[in-house]
């Protein structure tokens, strides 16, 4: 168990997110950073898909109440462990009636902050992640608040030794540099109108950069930057989207679905991110930059395996560092 | 952030067909005019268009009949989802097990031999108090239509309409059939709260809040039936092809 002694609504539980209900109008969700829970998952020994704490206010505090695992990755974070300072991206035990403190980013947006055994909740239409738009699923389908307790699923003690263990996936620095800067590069495919965009604009959307504004949630963001006209007035019938799509509106501002992306739209679409890329904007600060580098989609899926063959390698690896299963 | 629903016809230089095909995952088939086209949104999904800009009834009965066909062989797992849309349809998968270019041509396969063949004869009947609070608009569509308020009640209430599919969020039907004289413009400026219930048209359809939620949509009244509930197997009350109509309970000044 552990107690939570700050308040804030938009600190989630979450986990790989919600699958084989987009038919009834019900998002993903999950983690904005997949790549954060699923290794701060393999850190304490967790699989990929176990419940965390997705953190985006700060400082956010949790008293342990029991002798657990935990590790925190995600955004850049000062994190203390009583008077402990650790490394990102790093895990470790905590004993009962320590107290944890995640400071606010100095590079990122949200942590994470997963628990040996994953966090016990309820799990609703196959996941455990909170859905903000129907309230339900996570804690109580809603955001995390002072006094609340969680309970970890109970699993045979796989203690740290010592002061634990670390791992950072191979572009994390780089990603960190780039996130220094202010700006975001990813990966995106041509959506289903390209082309009905004009020449200017479709330039634009490759060659400027976006800012993300301060209408920036789990749903989606809203970007300001180049306008983005189209050749001619085009009106779609409503229509499935996923996380990562990129509409532009009448005003020519584009926005970005991501987490809790609406199953349906109707705007036109200029373009997709690439799943393995999206973890980067669940990190972009409101006020930073976004480029999109257009790719094809073979591509696309050849970065997806590269991630996945890469936290399948973390997690071999962590097992046998902790001599875990 | 807004879902905008259109349906007016366009001008033919505007249609899908007259753009050239992109990248190798887009198909199309070599009938006149435009054929089915399929385009990728990322590594993992597909959106099917037969291709068509006016709502389609029988193209929309086919493609919830391959809906079906793709959730009976394919949805077992659920790496694979469908997502019915209106007149077009959209496949999710996981890349790493079957390429977009095998999806591609799978879903084609599937289109050819799909007929518009009815999967539910099921009606839902919604009970509606009219206008008060959580119908403020009633007064203001009924004068622009040039209707009474009764009047305007009566035609919302006799027509019969069709889920075209379920979106945007939890539980939301889209709803085919609002008689042409009721259509109207979405709001320029979406409210930010619409509760659970409240009984909506926008564009040429109707619909009923399934969880309070922004919407641009113009407010009827409400209705006290449950559209979605996270318990429940299956989760909606709604589901694409079911016949609703909306029965009169009161109307209020």
């Amino acid at each position: 168990m552990i107690e939570i002694l700050s308040n804030g609504a938009p600190n989630l539980i979450q986990d790989a997110g919600r699958r084989g209900h987009l038919g009834f109008g019900v998002s993903r969700s999950g983690a904005m950073d997949a790549l954060a829970l699923a290794v701060g998952n393999a850190l304490v020994g967790n699989r990929h898909e176990d419940a965390a704490i997705e953190v985006s206010l700060f400082p956010f505090r949790v008293r342990f109440q029991e002798d657990l695992d935990f590790a925190v990755t995600g955004a850049d974070c000062v994190v203390r462990l009583d008077d402990t300072q650790l490394a990102p991206w790093w895990g470790r035990t905590a004993k009962a009636g320590q107290t944890l403190v995640i400071e606010r980013p100095k590079r990122g947006a949200r942590a994470y902050l997963c628990l040996g055994g994953g966090v016990d909740v309820p799990s609703v239409m196959g996941s455990r992640s909170t859905d903000l738009k129907g309230a339900f699923g996570g804690y109580e389908g809603r955001g995390l608040r002072r006094g609340d307790a969680l309970r970890v699923n109970i699993r045979p003690p796989r203690p740290f030794r010592g002061a634990g263990l670390g791992v950072v996936p191979a572009e994390l620095p780089s990603f960190w540099d780039e996130l220094s800067s202010g700006l975001v590069s990813v990966r995106v495919v041509p959506g289903a109108e390209f082309q009905h965009f004009t020449d200017e604009a479709r330039k634009a959307f490759a060659n400027t950069d976006y800012e993300i504004t301060p209408d920036a949630n789990r749903v989606g963001y809203r970007l300001s930057g180049a306008a983005l006209p189209l050749s001619s007035p085009l009106e779609l019938l409503s229509h499935g989207i996923v996380p990562g799509t990129v509409q532009v509106p009448p005003s020519g501002q584009p926005i970005i679905q991501l987490a809790e992306a609406n199953t349906c739209g109707g705007y036109p679409k200029i373009a997709t991110v690439v799943e393995a890329d999206i973890w980067k904007l669940g990190q972009a600060p409101i006020g930073s930059r976004v480029r999109f580098v257009l790719t094809d989609v073979d591509a696309a899926v050849n970065t997806l395996r590269d991630r996945a063959t890469e936290i399948t390698k973390v997690q071999q690896t962590l097992a046998l560092m902790t001599q875990r299963g | 952030m807004d879902v905008q629903i259109l349906e007016k016809p366009q001008d033919a230089s505007s249609d899908a067909g007259d753009i050239p095909s992109m990248r190798s995952t887009e198909h199309r088939s070599h009938a006149l005019n435009s054929g089915p086209r399929l385009t990728a949104a990322g590594a993992g999904a597909l959106l099917f268009d037969p291709g068509t800009r006016l709502f389609d009834a029988v193209m929309q009965t086919r493609l919830l009949a391959m809906a079906k066909r793709i959730d009976a062989t394919l949805c077992a797992n659920d790496t694979t989802e469908v997502v019915l849309g209106v007149n077009n349809l959209m496949l999710v998968f996981n890349p790493l097990e079957l390429h977009p270019n095998d999806a591609s041509e799978m879903l084609l396969k599937l289109w050819e031999t799909t007929d518009a063949e009815v999967v539910s004869e099921r009606t839902i009947e919604i009970p509606v108090i009219y206008g008060g609070a959580a119908g403020e608009d009633l007064n203001a569509l009924s004068a622009s239509a040039g209707l009474s308020v009764d009047e305007y009640v009566r035609r919302h209430s006799e027509a019969t309409y069709s889920v075209a599919c379920i979106g945007s969020m939890p539980g939301f039907a889209y709803m085919t059939g609002l008689p042409p004289e009721l259509a109207v413009p979405r709001r320029k400026v979406p409210r930010m709260k619409v509760d659970e219930g409240t009984v909506i048209v926008g564009g040429t359809q109707a619909g009923v809040m399934p969880c309070t939620a922004p919407s641009g949509w113009h407010l009827l009244g409400r209705t006290d039936r449950r559209l979605f509930d996270p318990q429940n197997s299956p989760p909606c009350l709604f589901e694409p092809g079911n016949t609703v109509r909306f029965i009169v309970k009161g109307v209020e000044a």
